[in-house]
């Protein structure tokens, strides 16, 4: 059967919050999956208070992180402590195909609302358990979260310069690994059960799906005994490597050069001074020992552009190079996300005109795009109890009363 | 130990040709850890992937690398020159019965070939084409000589890491490779959910940058919304709204990262932490105060950085691992900040058996990898074997599977098309 969207028909009920879950859920919906996200008004999605805000904006629904991870959903409120909103959730999990949250261990349990209640309901219902660290373990009642996480997982030890303390990415790095993982085991999850018609429970820890993008780091410990630092931008192979000060205020270029025929390309470029012709700087590994001072003579001459001008023109001799982009660049200059439409500008009908982001693959055949902006905190309690559990009037006035 | 009872894969044998270097090598290990039949196809000689280092005992060699090995395994491997007629038959064959392909080359380069996504799906409508590219398959940029640290910097990332006095920096290990494979697996799983809904493939067109520009959460929508850049490079703190907090502590044997924790639940163990201070003599200026109630945003900078200052001199006089474990048993939120000994030598990770050995037989011993990120009621992440050898399955498919004569293999060898 063709359908517009390739996830038509399949049914999410979310109880996951802040980034992680609330990504791999838009994700869904985008692809045209049906997704009830369940809030309660003692506790909205905290996202919901996430800056940034519009200047003069606040409130539950205009935070733009939350904008942005929460295209396509459906948003009710339900009280999980009361026992008429456990059976709504019921109902709810009835008719679904996934259910995803990621409290932290031990809270589904304690609300009556685990896998071994949630497969009487639904006996081939995927559920999948995304935690920090997982579900069991000497560390899984430590409370945690993303911008502390990825401190563990070895990635904060890798950043920055060998001489100081490591730096801090500004967004929770491991946060931002662990939504694709989910989805991967979602999607592989929905293969299984269509070949073998069982669900399954899924308990899936961040730190572990994470270390997985530091193997070669972590294998050269455990095969060569050697632990691995940050090293500023230094990257083997490559002479000249880094980043470099250009025309403007904190406007910067990077520039990467693997072989010989691509620094003959990047002198060219540069007008070949007479400093590229010192043998400092014939071969790679001339190049590589006298990095310092080729550094500082690269800056010399990228001072004098802006890194736009430098991009183009090393590009088009074929020299890796390009602008370290800021958030103006991104949203309001890159060509190639326009044609792309990786932003795509929605109007919410309390917060007005915000952006959400494309999931970075085109399909050629179905669309990955918003289908809706984010609900409003409970926008859909209605909607969903009447439309699509099909209550009556009466039994709904009882259910919010 | 118990053995481990075996459970099945997640994905069924789905044939999986995967076509890519180094860019795109993680999007086929993840899909054979879940049960898939990846076929590694590499030029004559081998990926030259297979020259990136580490290597196996710091010995330079294509059959030694660990990162090779690490996103390889799981693969079966074969060699094929697909700039050869030869090689695009035989190429041709393989597409007609796979279910996946998976490739990082530049744009055009297959079209050019005649192996593009418009050809293949000629021959097999049902197949599911994924391309692994910096920018995608067309744009302006889409040509563009981008190793890892152009694209974490085209996509804003490389602009907000580093410290305020020096030039930004990248991860000293390529990341834009692993996140895109990732975001390309989960774009092949959701063709192939509506494939075997519909009958139909598609082609999957993923672009780094894109998927890098996932990874920054706040920098597109504070400029849409305040017209502002919030964010430049702040070493080990946060700075937002105003306020400026410490992330990155100096403790006895290393650092740990840790946020003061202030108006928000679970900041009453502040008061465990501050107890354990003051048996050392130390935060007595902290006694007292309602951590829970605070808002943050009324208290003094000053105020912060005094109470820092007091935490920080008890972090000196500890290890990561004895910070980390208080704050474990006082619900705290520090975590230690772990080098790849430290991640190997985590209780946590070895409580739930997360590190796995295979075995490399031709080197006389098992190696520790990376191992299941979930566990599961029904299904398991499969372990399996090492990375292949160069052409070390040549046989198995050419001969077993597709039907070819030693006598036609040998000349296939002699013209240098396997």
């Amino acid at each position: 059967m063709k359908t517009k969207y390739a996830l038509e028909g399949l049914k999410v009920v979310d109880f996951s919050w802040v980034f992680t879950g609330p990504i791999v859920t838009k994700y869904l919906g985008d692809h045209g999956a049906e997704v009830i996200k369940i809030e309660s008004a003692t506790r909205p999605d905290g996202t919901r208070l996430m800056t940034p805000f519009r200047p003069g904006a606040m409130g539950l629904n205009a935070s733009g992180v939350f904008a942005n991870f929460n295209s396509s959903k459906y948003s009710i409120n339900i009280n999980l402590r009361e026992p008429r909103g456990k059976e709504v959730v019921k109902k709810l999990v009835e008719r679904a195909d996934i259910v995803l949250e990621t409290f932290g261990p031990g809270v589904m349990t304690k609300l009556k609302l685990d896998y071994d209640e949630l497969k009487q309901v639904k006996s081939d219902i995927i559920m999948l358990s995304m935690t920090m660290v997982g579900q069991y373990g000497p560390h899984s009642q430590q409370p945690s979260f993303g911008q502390v996480l990825q401190a563990t997982n070895g990635f904060v030890q890798l950043l920055g310069w060998p001489d100081r303390p490591p730096s801090l990415p500004v967004a929770a790095y491991t946060d931002f690994i662990a939504p694709w993982y989910v989805l991967i085991a979602l999607m592989a999850a929905l293969d299984f059960r269509r070949r073998t018609g069982k669900g399954q429970y899924i308990d899936l820890a961040m730190l572990e799906a994470s270390v997985h993008l530091a193997a070669p780091v972590v294998m050269d410990y455990t095969v060569n005994g050697r632990i691995q630092n940050r090293m500023g931008n230094r990257n083997p192979g490559y002479a000249p490597h880094g980043v470099y000060p250009c025309k403007g205020e904190e406007r910067w270029v990077a520039i990467a050069v693997a072989a010989d025929k691509e620094w003959q390309a990047l002198c060219n470029v540069m007008g070949n001074p007479d400093w590229t012709k010192s043998p400092k700087f014939d071969t790679m590994l001339h190049r590589t020992e006298n990095q310092e001072e080729l550094d500082r003579l690269m800056g010399k001459w990228t001072i004098n552009f802006t890194p736009e001008e430098i991009m183009s023109r090393l590009q088009a001799a074929g020299v890796a190079a390009g602008v370290l982009q800021n958030g103006e660049d991104l949203v309001d200059k890159d060509p190639q996300l326009k044609l792309r439409q990786h932003f795509v500008e929605m109007d919410h009908p309390e917060m007005g005109k915000h952006l959400t982001e494309r999931p970075p693959f085109r399909l050629s055949q179905t669309p990955s795009e918003p289908q809706r902006p984010f609900p409003s905190f409970g926008e859909h309690t209605e909607y969903v109890c009447k439309e699509i559990l099909k209550m009556g009037d009466a039994e709904f006035a009882e259910l919010i009363g | 130990m118990a053995k481990r009872k075996e459970k099945p894969a997640m994905l069924d044998r789905y044939r999986v040709l995967d076509l890519t270097d180094d860019r795109g090598a993680f999007c086929g290990k993840i899909m054979a850890e879940l049960g898939a039949d990846v076929i590694k196809v590499e030029r004559p000689g081998g990926d030259p992937s297979r020259n990136i280092g580490p290597f196996f005992h710091d010995i330079p060699d294509p059959e030694k690398s660990l990162s090779w090995f690490a996103f390889n395994q799981n693969k079966r491997g074969i060699t094929l020159n697909i700039e050869t007629k030869d090689g695009q038959e035989i190429f041709k064959q393989l597409a007609r019965k796979a279910d996946f392909i998976i490739e990082s080359s530049k744009p055009g380069y297959l079209d050019k070939l005649g192996l593009g996504y418009s050809e293949l799906s000629k021959i097999n409508p049902k197949i599911v084409m994924t391309s692994i590219t910096p920018y995608g398959q067309t744009g302006p940029y889409s040509t563009f000589n981008s190793p890892d640290l152009i694209t974490m910097s085209m996509a804003g990332y490389t602009f907000i890491c580093g410290d305020s006095d020096r030039p930004p920096v990248r991860f000293s290990s390529d990341q834009s490779y692993l996140q895109s494979s990732l975001q390309a697996t989960v774009g092949t799983l959701i063709a192939h959910y509506y494939r075997e809904l519909s009958g139909e493939g598609q082609h999957v067109d993923v672009s780094m940058q894109e998927s890098m520009i996932w990874t920054l959460c706040y920098a597109p929508h504070d400029w849409y919304l305040l017209r502002q850049i919030l964010h430049t490079r702040e070493g080990s703190f946060w700075r937002r709204l105003g306020v400026t907090y410490r992330l990155i502590w100096p403790c006895k044997d290393g650092y740990v990262c840790y946020r003061l924790l202030m108006a928000q639940p679970g900041a009453e163990v502040m008061n465990d932490l501050i107890a354990s201070m003051n048996k050392e003599g130390l935060g007595e200026n902290m006694k007292g105060i309602s951590w829970t109630t605070l808002s943050f945003t009324e208290v003094p900078q000053e105020q912060i950085n005094e109470w820092e200052a007091e935490i920080g001199k008890y972090f000196l006089l500890h290890t990561k691992r004895e910070l980390h474990e208080e704050a474990v048993r006082q619900k705290n939120v520090i975590q230690p900040v772990n080098d790849a000994k430290d991640l190997y030598e985590s209780p946590q990770l070895a409580a739930r058996d997360f590190w796995v050995q295979i075995r490399h037989p031709e080197l006389r011993t098992s190696i520790t990898y990376p191992g299941p990120y979930f566990k599961s009621t029904e299904t398991m992440w499969q372990k399996g074997h090492r990375a292949p050898f160069i052409g070390e399955h040549n046989d198995e498919i050419y001969e077993k599977e597709l039907g070819f004569t030693v006598e036609q293999l040998a000349i296939l060898k002699k013209e240098n098309v396997i």
